[in-house]
């Protein structure tokens, strides 16, 4: 016991001790959250909106007073032919094109009254937003400038938005960031700081001490144990208190399923350790092997269901996916945890068979 | 030479990789403060046969004992009776002086109080005590080889093993260092080298040459000298080196 403590030290001052690695540690996640919960966003906000209007009367002028005064959009420019429209978008000048019929207000009631909304779909996602918040804009002034009664569009749906109501992005990065820090941090400094002893031929001399393998293993890992749990909760307070996304769910079981998902990838790092002879080896396959599946497989950025068949089976083994889905149901959507059993239940698998494969590994090492 | 004294001891010690025998058959003793020089070209197998003596590698067959223990089945307390030091020197630099004594020492389960006494002895003695708290990188390489060799002994084992302890120094440094090696020698710790300068085996009590996982040679300096007709051990490996079939690695 006493030697695994002086152990732990060891490694805490190895970590202290690296003011560069110390920085990445504690500052990545930090930047990471403000990154992604402000530069980042998918919210709409100051789209450039252009009107072409042949009939200008008091209807079609209410209805593009009702756009420009809206936070979302500016009105920008106002064109005249509808060649103009292409051109404005060619140039880059303008997101958006509002584009009303002839003789407006005299077909209103005849339904030959027309919208039509041009958006640039170069970027899709975005696209379907802005021309959504405008449909919204004009049908809600739609119903109010119509006498009632009259309307012609008589079925307006009203839509509910659950759990996310003022669609902020950062409801679905905070739980992809907690899933892509925690693997980052646990997996690749747990793999560095094995494969560095190694490089160094420390790890030599040590195994040949009547230490234990496994102490040894494990003491390297209870120091990166103890900093996902500070970068955990760091990005739990900085995502309560700065990007306002409040934990629905119980904060135990969040932070259960968070340990459960540290030590998931901790045993990946030992895995990438005896698989890896130097830094920068295991830098690179934790980067490749981790990093860029974690970010483009798990959902944190692009939505599982929305991938093609193959992609959806290869996402299934990466830890993060279920992490993060267990994270957003607990944190955003409040649920209890007997409703994510499963993704635990995988989870959970998933460091029983990483922790096996690797502890054997390790040993045959040795032989 | 009685019993008591052979603190290494291999009948037919072999370890194969596949259908590649490392180490073939090699049967050898090694006695109590004595300093034995195992050398071996490049691939020659003494690694292999070092790291299965330390408790390391499991050897396929043949028997070894390691300071009165079976290698196979008592690899735990041959561990808890050497002391080990590799050519990468195997310290910790971005540790003090002293903190990687402590280190060590603990790992090997020494009390704090014995630790802190023996720190205090050693340094002098080293003429290091104003080192203490310098962080390890901060020390020149030969320094820092001797501070090694100082930590792999601290826990009084009773064999050393050292694998190319003195690569990349030079030579007043490495004069140095084997005075340190005949200290530990005088104080009964017997002494494993690997080695690839040959002015350094005339330094040991006996050498043993390997070539091609087996040891062709084994005797005192002068009378491999004697024997191969020559009047310098490098000229000894030389001749010997010269009928490896297998190739460097």
């Amino acid at each position: 016991m006493k030697q695994f403590r002086t152990f732990v030290k060891k490694e805490f001052f190895h970590i202290f001790r690296d003011k560069r690695t110390m920085m990445i540690l504690l500052g990545i996640p930090v930047i990471e959250i403000i990154l992604f919960g402000f530069a980042i966003s998918t919210e709409v906000r100051n789209v450039r909106v252009a009107v072409l209007d042949p009939s200008g009367d008091v209807i079609t002028r209410k209805i593009i007073d009702r756009i420009d005064a809206s936070e979302y959009f500016i009105l920008t420019t106002k064109l005249h032919t509808p060649q103009e429209v292409e051109q404005a978008f060619r140039r880059g000048e303008i997101d958006l094109a509002v584009v009303f019929s002839h003789r407006f207000l005299d077909n209103l009631y005849t339904g030959d009254a027309k919208i039509q909304l041009i958006a640039d779909a170069t970027d899709p996602n975005m696209a379907v937003t802005q021309s959504g918040y405008a449909s919204g804009i004009i049908s809600a002034a739609q119903q109010e400038l119509l006498p009632a009664g009259a309307s012609p569009a008589t079925i307006v749906p009203d839509v509910r938005l659950l759990y996310n109501p003022q669609m902020k992005s950062a409801y679905n990065f905070v739980p992809g960031v907690m899933g892509l820090i925690l693997m980052l941090i646990c997996a690749m400094m747990t793999s560095i700081s094995i494969v560095r002893e190694k490089e160094i031929g420390t790890m030599e001399v040590l195994l040949v001490s009547p230490m234990k393998p496994l102490l040894i293993i494990l003491s390297k890992a209870v120091p990166y144990f103890v900093l996902s749990f500070v970068n955990l909760s760091s990005i739990l307070l900085l995502s309560v208190y700065v990007l306002h996304v409040p934990i629905a769910g119980s904060l135990l079981a969040l932070v259960s399923v968070s340990l459960l998902f540290i030590f998931v990838s901790l045993s990946l790092g030992l895995l990438i350790s005896t698989i890896t002879q130097t830094q920068i080896a295991a830098m690179l396959v934790s980067g490749l092997m981790l990093m860029m599946p974690t970010m483009l497989l798990s959902g944190m950025i692009f939505p599982v269901d929305g991938m093609p068949t193959i992609l959806q089976v290869i996402s299934t083994i990466i830890p993060a996916r279920w992490y993060i889905d267990v994270v957003r149901k607990i944190m955003i959507e409040g649920v209890s945890i007997t409703f994510v059993a499963k993704e635990i239940g995988i989870l959970a698998l998933m460091a029983f068979v990483l922790i096996a494969v690797s502890l054997k590994k390790f040993k045959t090492r040795l032989e | 030479m009685n019993e008591n004294d052979i603190v290494i001891r291999t009948e037919q010690l072999t370890k194969r990789f596949g259908s590649f025998t490392a180490v073939d058959h090699i049967s050898f003793e090694v006695h109590r403060g004595e300093i034995f020089g195992f050398l071996g070209a490049n691939g020659a197998g003494k690694t292999t046969a070092m790291r299965m003596l330390c408790g390391l590698s499991k050897p396929t067959s043949g028997k070894g004992l390691v300071a009165g223990f079976d290698i196979h089945k008592e690899s735990e307390q041959v561990k808890r009776n050497i002391g080990y030091m590799s050519q990468k020197f195997s310290l910790y630099e971005d540790l003090k002086v002293w903190e990687n004594i402590r280190l060590f020492a603990g790992i090997y389960g020494m009390k704090d109080k014995e630790i802190e006494e023996k720190t205090d002895a050693l340094l002098q003695r080293l003429e290091f005590s104003e080192e203490r708290e310098t962080l390890v990188k901060r020390l020149p390489l030969g320094w820092k080889q001797k501070l090694a060799f100082s930590v792999s002994i601290f826990h009084e084992p009773k064999i050393v093993f050292l694998d190319e302890p003195t690569g990349g120094v030079d030579p007043a440094t490495r004069r140095q260092f084997w005075e340190l090696i005949y200290q530990a020698a005088d104080r009964g710790i017997t002494v494993f080298v690997t080695t690839h300068y040959m002015d350094e085996a005339e330094y040991c009590n006996r050498v043993s040459i390997m070539v091609d996982g087996r040891i062709d040679a084994l005797d005192t300096p002068r009378n491999l000298k004697q024997q191969f007709q020559t009047d310098n051990m490098d000229e000894v490996f030389q001749q010997l080196a010269r009928k490896a079939v297998r190739k460097a690695d």
